[in-house]
């Protein structure tokens, strides 16, 4: 069994953006129910003892959090590479010079669209794309270094350049072109926003020349939609193998999106350790290695490779966790996934309301 | 030539897997023996000269020798953007 390398921090799951593809799950936890300042500190400290070496904090929105400079400062101190992913539209200069003197050592900040409107419809908040270029900038004026992530999909694809080009103006040394992934309210959405393939073909050539214009100065991560590949995506680096999350409720997840996988119960950190979670429980030992696959995954020479894919995502398109992910090619559950392709045109978003 | 860590990196000590990592926004790697020395040496105020120096005492080696090999992996160093000068 290896030690995990990353522990996925999501302190809670408000957020004053209400984007269509948000990866938290169909039901929110509400603050009340949120993990308190000193258990996230005990999980920070957990988290290293059994191998962890960075810990991004998200969301929702974790600068929503009160208490985010207290977080920042105790997973520095438990030390932990501390990076916060956020929306940025919360930030501003005071803000910044505590968690930079909390130690934080890394801003990863989500953009929508190119121009404002776009961005603003996606995101569903007025105002927000102005807000985070003032925090880009406060930002890299405090001098940490910053990652744009800008999620893309069939509404913004054709903006592609000009996100380039807003990662450059807006000082990032990275740019994360992140595909939406489809789970918890994206999958909800998924007509609205699954690319179609001469949309996708261009945004990879797009991907490519900017590596090549840019080297040295815009370092390019690219992630693909899974829907059009052959190969499923290695998700997670395999179940319980390299990370672990922590939902705001407590409950200790082998990614973030488990627990849209129906039967399935998770440790909380509130009674587990995160040592017993990672090496005891069931929920991470139910699709650790290959010993749990069936064919086709099982001799496949794959299946150290991709892992049969997302345990999520094969629960979601065909009602079984234990089943090859549909995005593979020898899926025999494939046809699933071509027919969302092939129905995937509207252009109505589904918003999720607060309550 | 001072050279220092890029922001957003910095060494860290790997304990659960006994080892020296060099963390970066969204990466890390693992420095070998001699980067690892180097990088050791690097705090910002140690200039080349103070590093080669440094090096050649702590391995009692020729300092011709240790200059070589620093100035090759400081160009590494800097092109993987973990050091800046």
């Amino acid at each position: 069994m290896n030690a995990p390398l990353a522990l996925l921090a999501e302190l809670t799951h408000r957020c004053p953006l209400r984007c269509p593809y948000c990866s938290n799950p169909v039901e929110l936890t509400r603050a009340s129910e949120e993990l308190a300042t000193e258990e996230w500190a005990r999980i920070f400290r957990e988290a290293a003892e059994i191998g962890c070496l960075q810990v991004h904090l998200s969301g929702g929105e974790p600068t929503a959090r009160r208490d985010i400079v207290e977080i920042t400062a105790a997973a520095r101190a438990a030390g932990l590479y501390t990076n916060l992913i956020t929306a940025g539209v919360l930030l501003d200069a005071a803000l910044i010079a505590r968690l930079q003197a909390a130690g934080l050592d890394h801003v990863q900040l989500s953009v929508q669209d190119a121009d404002a409107a776009g961005a603003e419809r996606i995101g569903g908040m007025r105002g927000a794309h102005a807000r985070k270029e003032a925090a880009a900038r406060l930002v890299r004026e405090a001098g940490l270094p910053l990652t744009l992530n800008a999620v893309v999909h069939r509404q913004n694809l054709h903006n592609l350049p000009r996100l380039i080009d807003i990662a450059l103006a807006w000082g990032a040394a990275r740019l994360e072109v992140a595909h939406v992934q489809y789970y918890g309210w994206a999958l909800a959405n998924r007509d609205a926003l699954l690319p179609t393939r001469a949309q996708l073909d261009e945004a990879t050539q797009t991907v490519q020349a900017a590596r090549e214009a840019h080297r040295g100065r815009l370092v390019i991560d690219y992630v693909v939609p899974d829907y059009h590949a052959a190969r499923p995506k290695s998700c997670m680096g395999g179940w319980g193998n390299r990370f672990l999350a922590v939902a705001p409720s407590g409950r200790i997840l082998p990614c973030h999106a488990a627990e849209s996988i129906a039967g399935m119960e998770f440790p909380n950190a509130r009674e587990t350790s995160l040592r017993a979670a990672w090496e005891d429980s069931d929920a991470f030992n139910r699709f650790r290695g290959t010993g749990w696959m069936r064919e086709p995954c099982r001799g496949c020479e794959h299946a150290e490779r991709d892992w049969g894919g997302c345990r999520c995502q094969a629960f979601a398109l065909t009602g079984d966790a234990a089943a090859t992910d549909p995005a593979c090619a020898l899926s025999p559950d494939r046809a699933l996934l071509l027919a969302a392709v092939a129905e995937a045109g509207a252009t109505a978003f589904r918003y999720r309301e607060f309550g | 030539m001072t050279p220092r860590f890029a922001p957003g990196v910095r060494l860290h000590h790997d304990v659960a897997r006994a080892r020296w990592v060099v963390m970066a926004p969204e990466r890390m790697f693992v420095p070998d023996e001699t980067a690892l020395e180097v990088l050791r040496m690097v705090d910002g105020a140690r200039d080349l000269d103070a590093i080669i120096d440094g090096l050649a005492e702590k391995f009692d080696a020729p300092r011709e020798v240790i200059a070589g090999d620093v100035r090759g992996l400081l160009d590494d160093l800097v092109a993987r953007g973990a050091l800046v000068t």
